[in-house]
């Protein structure tokens, strides 16, 4: 097994509020994240693949594969928007950067799993600021079956 | 439990080919990688080295003797090589960072005076690596 990790970019805005608590309330969780206009950040994203290499490439999965899914799901999706007004995506839920790594990791599981080759969505580990990043590597249950499969 | 890294930079270049393959498929599969006179790369490799601290010296292992080995079965092997021409190996496999990172844990496992390898992190650029555990 070998993890493949390629590195991307995007540039956007976000503003951490939530609409059940008071004023004073998402001052004090949020503090200056809590700001009215929002404020933005330059994410970088890394996707880890993880499986055998194939024998006839040498690789673990076609590049093009995972630049098209990171381009169109996350990239073209996400790019230069107000993360909060301007995608479906964080209706109902605080777009930290937490809750953005879960959704990125969520997007892409689908496109690359029903790729070709041997390689699978291993982590997502998303870069808020150089001093901040946060990974996600599924759910519990994706992990215990993830487990289970590479044990045979 | 310590975990030791060394990182290692070397230059060499490549290209994706597989015989089996026709001219179109491989230039399919492959695109630009296909370009038969190859292309380079500045690579860095991290070795790391899972080992007990020695008592008498502190350390893992001598970073001297990891730095020898590393120079003399990678360095020497790669840097500045047209890997699929010069580095027998990739005669028959073909040189992707995949493939490179597994050749190195193959080169280095045996080769450490103390410490077991642990893992084979290998970035063909700043934004793309590839990290192999020896299984």
């Amino acid at each position: 097994m070998v993890s493949l990790t390629k590195r991307y970019r995007f540039s956007a805005s976000h503003r951490l509020h939530n609409e059940a608590l008071s004023a004073e309330q998402n001052s004090r969780v949020f503090g200056k994240c809590n700001s009215p206009y929002g404020h933005g950040h330059n994410y970088i994203v890394e996707v880890t693949v993880r499986g055998p290499v194939d024998p006839s490439t040498g690789m673990v999965m076609d590049l093009g594969l995972l630049d098209r899914a990171v381009e169109q799901e996350v990239l073209e999706r996400f790019d230069h928007t107000y993360l909060n007004l301007d995608v479906p995506n964080f209706e109902g839920k605080v777009p930290t950067t937490e809750n953005l790594c879960v959704e990125i990791y969520n997007l892409l599981r689908p496109k690359l799993d029903a790729g070709q080759g041997n390689g699978r969505l291993a982590k997502v580990r998303l870069e808020e600021t150089s001093s901040n990043s946060f990974e996600y590597t599924g759910a519990p249950a994706e992990n215990r079956a993830e487990a289970m499969r590479d044990k045979k | 439990m310590i975990y030791l890294t060394r990182r290692a930079e070397f230059s060499a270049s490549h290209y994706y080919h597989n015989p089996a393959f026709s001219a179109e498929e491989n230039r399919r599969i492959f695109g630009k990688c296909n370009n038969p006179h190859g292309h380079g790369h500045n690579y860095t490799v991290e070795v790391t080295v899972a080992g007990e601290v020695d008592e008498t010296t502190g350390m893992v292992l001598d970073l001297k003797d990891l730095k020898a080995v590393l120079e003399a079965e990678v360095l020497q092997r790669m840097d500045h090589k047209f890997l699929n021409k010069e580095v027998p190996v990739f005669a028959s496999k073909i040189p992707t960072t995949e493939n490179i990172a597994v050749e190195i844990w193959n080169l280095l496992a045996a080769k450490l005076p103390s410490g077991r390898l642990h893992r084979i992190r290998l970035y063909e650029t700043g934004d793309l690596f590839v990290d192999y555990y020896g299984e």
